[in-house]
């Protein structure tokens, strides 16, 4: 059965207000702006972003008013420094405030995979010494059953929500992702409900040709959004490349609330869908970020 | 042939290529450290190998500027290319001997605050964008070295929020230090090496402290005390940083032409 579903559609039938959403799981690359872009055109409220570093997606979420939890390791804007909207949001509680439960990289990480093996915790002696686990009474401090060290516990952490960008999917979910993973395997296996965005939809043969490269089970997928640029300005490889100046920019317009009013209204709220996003960026821009050299992997065998 | 022209940031990428040794598995982090492992990589420590977090694994330089960790040329020709959890679960087992970081705060026993300036458990006067790795670097590598700007609201005697655990603090079961890390349970590691745009520190593990190993051509000891918030401690062989050669910032130039990351 096919699960393809407008973003529109996906958004609408598996994001209620309330949400937990586990999204930009690569880190840098595969951010899924265009999800975000319609959580903000449907005015999704009370929404829990999980996530590792974020790069601009969550600031964005938090200037539109979506947000009330933050469990991330970093809200900002990588290569530009802070996020205006989460130091407004924070700071001075505009448009709305905020409960933040810090996290590192790595704990986050701990947290999905913990949910995604279906075990209470996991143990690490990442972040012992720091006050994150003082901040964030998701952690516990504990002492290891077998020699009595210190250790931090992480809790599971089941988001009910997970996007996972991919490069290509078939209809039913099956997908292939490549480049770093980050943690998009943890928050796919440990997510309730997972809303696959591919830049392309290919036949199942092409899915079956190379399992090893397939980043989970589709059972576990229930929208599969054929989103062309879906992850841009952030990069998907063999796809387009990051597009530097759509950060820069936005931090630049974004120091003011107003600022980050008038960015708002030009690239989401009058932008009905991203195919009109897109159209708005223009070809010449389009062209410049595209893959300027293939460089394709060696066929590998799986017959018998 | 130490070179004359050059700017603080240049000379930051120097020291720190010069705290990587040839064959280390170095947890390489984004703009000056991403420079400083190329260099070092053509320089001194040509069988180095670079970790990112983001889930990515190489032994040659990108062979464009990155503006993030993970842009497309870092993943083109990469060693590896896996999973955030599994890259630091390698750097949990003690697999990375070298770490970079950088951080808004800093103070005198190389604990890193990157979350919150002012008070944490109410409404903060800055909110910073959090640890993203840089508390389980801290936290797992075998050395850490730290890169900053040299401000004194920066250099604090005490940071607001210990993002990053350095040396932690003196309590009533003994003094900073490697002792202190023993104590909170921490399996290895603390700072080395703080690289400011001023001075050189290393630190000493018995207090903690650290040390001003050499300032840079052109500052004096007087300049950064007037920027450094606690009392100074200076190494024994404290002196003049060595400026970089020719060479060195040929092959900088080389990978940040326009100066991106180091003007």
């Amino acid at each position: 059965m096919s699960k393809l579903m407008t973003m529109r559609d996906a958004v609408a039938h598996y994001v209620p207000d309330g949400a937990s959403i586990a999204a930009g799981v690569a880190l840098e690359p595969l951010i899924p702006f265009a999800f975000g872009h319609e959580l903000i055109r449907q005015q999704k409220r009370e929404l829990t972003l999980i996530g590792p570093i974020s790069d601009m997606l969550f600031d964005q979420l938090i200037g539109a008013g979506c947000v009330s939890r933050i469990q991330a390791a970093w809200v900002g804007n990588v290569s530009e420094g802070l996020g205006h909207c989460y130091r407004r949001a924070i700071e001075k509680g505009v448009p709305r405030s905020l409960m933040v439960q810090e996290f590192s990289n790595h704990t986050i990480g701990l947290a999905l995979l913990a949910a995604s093996l279906g075990a209470p915790f996991i143990p690490t002696r990442s972040l012992l010494g720091s006050d994150i686990p003082r901040q964030n009474p998701h952690f516990l401090l504990s002492s290891s059953p077998l020699d009595g060290s210190p250790v931090l516990l992480v809790p599971a952490l089941r988001p009910d929500v997970a996007l996972i960008s991919v490069q290509r999917s078939d209809e039913q979910g099956n997908a292939h992702l490549w480049g770093n993973l980050g943690i998009s395997q943890e928050a796919m296996l440990a997510a309730q409900t997972v809303i696959l965005v591919a830049e392309e939809i290919v036949a199942r043969e092409v899915i079956a040709s190379d399992p090893n490269r397939v980043i989970g089970p589709s059972y576990k997928v229930r929208a599969v959004v054929h989103e062309p640029w879906g992850a841009h300005p952030s990069a998907v490889q063999g796809y387009y490349n990051r597009d530097h100046a759509m950060f820069a920019d936005y931090h630049q317009r974004t120091r003011t609330q107003e600022g980050y009013r008038a960015w708002l209204e030009e690239w989401v709220l009058s932008v009905p869908d991203r195919a009109a996003y897109v159209q708005k960026l223009g070809q010449e821009r389009l062209a410049s970020l595209r893959v300027r050299e293939h460089r394709y992997a060696a066929q590998v065998d799986y017959g018998y | 042939m130490p070179a004359t022209h050059y700017s603080p940031r240049e000379l930051m990428v120097v020291c720190a290529a010069r705290e990587i040794r040839d064959g280390e598995n170095v947890f390489v982090g984004m703009r000056l450290p991403l420079l400083a492992f190329a260099l070092a990589k053509r320089t001194h420590a040509p069988n180095c190998i670079g970790l990112f977090e983001a889930g990515i694994v190489r032994d040659t330089p990108s062979s464009e500027l990155l503006y993030t960790m993970g842009d497309a040329p870092n993943i083109t020709d990469a060693l590896w290319t896996t999973g955030t959890v599994t890259l630091l679960g390698l750097m949990a087992a003690g697999d990375v001997q070298l770490g970079f970081i950088g951080g808004a705060e800093i103070d005198r026993y190389g604990n890193l605050n990157t979350s919150v300036i002012g008070n944490w458990r109410d409404r903060p006067r800055v909110r910073l964008p959090g640890s993203g790795g840089g508390a389980d670097i801290a936290s797992l590598a075998q050395r850490l070295a730290i890169i900053m700007p040299h401000e004194r609201h920066r250099f604090r005697e005490r940071v607001d929020f210990v993002t990053s655990p350095g040396y932690g603090y003196p309590d009533e079961h003994g003094p900073a230090g490697v002792s202190w890390r023993k104590r909170v349970g921490l399996p290895r590691g603390g700072p080395v090496a703080l690289i400011t745009t001023m001075a050189v520190f290393i630190f000493d593990p018995e207090t903690g402290e650290a040390l001003l190993q050499s300032y840079h051509p052109g500052t004096s000891i007087e300049q950064i005390q007037e920027q450094t918030d606690w009392p100074l401690r200076l190494a024994p062989s404290c002196r003049e940083t060595k400026p970089p050669t020719e060479e060195e910032l040929r092959l900088i130039r080389e990978c940040d032409p326009h100066g991106v990351w180091t003007a």
